[in-house]
């Protein structure tokens, strides 16, 4: 049986959303925003990877490699600003990130 | 028989190789000296952009695409380069003096503008959506280090961890458009799509809905990093906690950079479909427009009132993208640079406002300059006077030419939104030359002895003057690069 393209692309929405609605409604912890980050950036490459078979063209599967290793820079200088972060403030959580308002 | 690979054509891409071999080999100095390496890197840096920029010139502008059509080097790539390294080396003289008198300097600075700038330069460049993220991810990634640079301090730590979160999330959004856009048209390569919009002719130019979808999400993402509403919200917050250099630097070379990609994106490949993304960037022009006159009035921080001025001027430069001619390119052109010259002169003197040897951010603290320093005071007024968009200075032909092009395109209610924001607009930069010339004198500033920063305020100041008497350089490279911009 093949899975129709259709239910790759609602996945993929699917995932985007929960990633957006993952950094504003979270109220909780700064690693969460991180983890909804790569998580948009995985419903990308879902859809990328799926189009890429439908349309058997392969630019679309160099895009996702590329998009899998700007994901891990960033995630890496993400990760090194929280902890700069953490060294001053002493907390990580959302509603403690506040000194400037306006 | 194996093909033949193709010829492999490196010469246009040439100033950013340039860039790249110099900063790898500035990143080895850097870590062999150990006491002074900031001192050397930092000259040496800036000389690395200027020589980038000069091999820009000397380049040949009407070379064919290069890399598979990944990369195009044209006069309006040329344009934008030169006013970017110029921009992105005046940040990196500009901040020693701070920098050193905080201890933060530290040779990875330069470095990071540098790397950033050759992000800048290939997104002007970038002729795919592939490019197009490899290019801006290689700009912004160096930023969010760069907000966070005094990492000792909360304040520009929360700038730097805000301006990841909400840049991530706008390069997710830019890449989520992208990945539409090529499924429901099948190619990445600008050219090709430009080519398979054009085919759709007959009047009626049908971009599909799904293409159309990831047209709002690329469009909303590069707003992002225009800091244009509604999407602006990081700005002010970046912009007040970041250190002073690097706000000067968010505020010059990036937003040039960011407005040239989103010229390039909008009128090449999506150039036949303009009707499609007009309306949105008319209204982002004007939410700007009127967000940045509004918001900036009741601001007692300067760094916080340029960053909403900052707002504002991309509105007005938007109004020359809205118009969506070849008019409208040499206003946003023409505008961009300009702001640039005035935005790195008016941060020269908010590097200069320095109390026993702090430095200080309150608008209030500029009462009274003229009589404690008049020439300082008297370069900060004409800065505001060309932000506020008052003839004869620069900044009035910048908005005059973006208003000329959207009267042209039929869009008159646009132009006249535009001029009644700047009319508010102009309510707070004549506060602060009221403050200056009017107020009650406040404790003076330090003696200034950092020679580099007076010069910089100094040439600044005399080109947004000096604007109206030889426009003529800038006026044609602006038309040549426009014209090249144009299918």
């Amino acid at each position: 049986m093949v899975v129709p393209l259709t239910h790759y692309l609602t996945l993929a929405a699917i995932l985007f959303t929960i990633g957006v609605f993952g950094i504003f409604l979270n109220r909780k912890n700064v690693i969460i925003i991180l983890m909804s980050i790569e998580l948009i950036l995985l419903a990308v490459n879902v859809n990328f990877v799926a189009f890429s078979a439908y349309l058997g063209d392969l630019a679309g599967q160099v895009f996702a490699m590329f998009i899998l290793t700007v994901a891990a820079a960033e995630a890496a200088i993400g990760l090194a600003i929280v902890v700069v972060y953490f060294r001053n403030r002493g907390s990580i959580e959302v509603e403690d990130i506040n000194l400037m308002k306006g | 028989m194996t093909e033949a690979l193709p010829a492999f054509d490196i010469v246009p891409a040439l100033p950013e190789v340039f860039l790249l071999l110099a900063g790898m080999a500035l990143l080895v100095v850097g870590a062999m000296r150990d006491k002074d390496a900031s001192r050397v890197v930092t000259p040496l840096a800036a000389l690395a952009l200027l020589v980038a920029a000069l091999f820009v010139i000397g380049a040949d502008k009407t070379a064919d695409p290069i890399f598979s059509g990944h990369f195009v080097f044209d006069s309006f790539a040329a344009f934008l380069k030169v006013v970017i390294l110029a921009g992105s080396a005046v940040s990196i003289v500009l901040a020693q003096g701070y920098l050193e008198d905080q201890e933060l300097d530290r040779f990875e600075f330069p470095l990071l503008i540098l790397f950033s700038s050759l992000g800048m330069c290939m997104m002007v460049s970038a002729n795919s959506f592939l490019a197009l993220y490899m290019a801006l991810e290689l700009q912004s990634l160096p930023l969010y280090v760069l907000a966070a640079f005094n990492r000792d301090q909360l304040r520009s730590t929360e700038a730097g961890l805000k301006y990841f979160v909400l840049g991530a999330l706008a390069s997710g959004m830019l890449l989520y458009g992208c990945s539409l856009v090529y499924g429901f048209t099948g190619t990445i390569l600008f050219d090709d799509l430009g080519a398979m919009l054009l085919g759709t002719e007959n009047g009626t130019l049908e971009l599909g809905i799904g293409a159309l979808v990831g047209l709002v999400f690329i469009a909303a993402g590069l707003a992002f990093k225009l800091s244009a509403v509604p999407f602006h919200m990081w700005a002010p917050d970046v912009y007040e906690g970041a250190p002073t250099p690097v706000t000067a630097f968010f505020a010059a070379a990036p937003k040039v950079a960011a407005v040239g990609l989103t010229l390039r994106v909008l009128m090449q490949p999506f150039g036949p479909v303009a009707g499609e993304w007009q309306q949105i960037i008319v209204f982002i022009a004007i939410a700007s427009m009127l967000l940045g006159a509004f918001a900036a009035i009741r601001q007692t921080n300067i760094k916080r009132l340029l960053a909403y001025s900052g707002i504002g001027h991309i509105g007005f430069a938007l109004v020359g993208l809205a118009a969506g001619t070849e008019r409208g390119i040499y206003g946003v052109l023409i505008y961009m640079t300009i702001y640039l010259v005035m935005t790195l002169g008016t941060f020269t003197v908010v590097l200069m406002m320095r109390r026993q040897g702090r430095y200080i951010e309150t608008i209030d603290d500029l009462a009274g300059l003229s009589s404690t320093r008049p020439l300082m005071a008297a370069a900060m007024a004409i800065f505001m006077f060309s932000l506020a968009g008052i003839p004869p200075l620069a900044g009035f032909f910048g908005k005059l030419y973006v208003f000329m092009a959207a009267v042209e395109a039929g869009l008159t209610p646009l132009a006249v939104l535009g001029v009644l924001a700047s009319v508010v607009g102009a309510y707070y930069y004549l506060r602060i030359v009221k403050l200056m010339y009017f107020d009650e004198p406040a404790e003076a500033f330090d003696r200034q002895g950092r020679l580099e920063l007076q010069a910089i305020c100094a040439v600044s100041a005399v080109l947004v003057l000096g604007f109206i008497l030889i426009p003529g350089p800038l006026l044609a490279t602006a038309q040549a690069a426009a014209a090249a911009l144009m299918p």
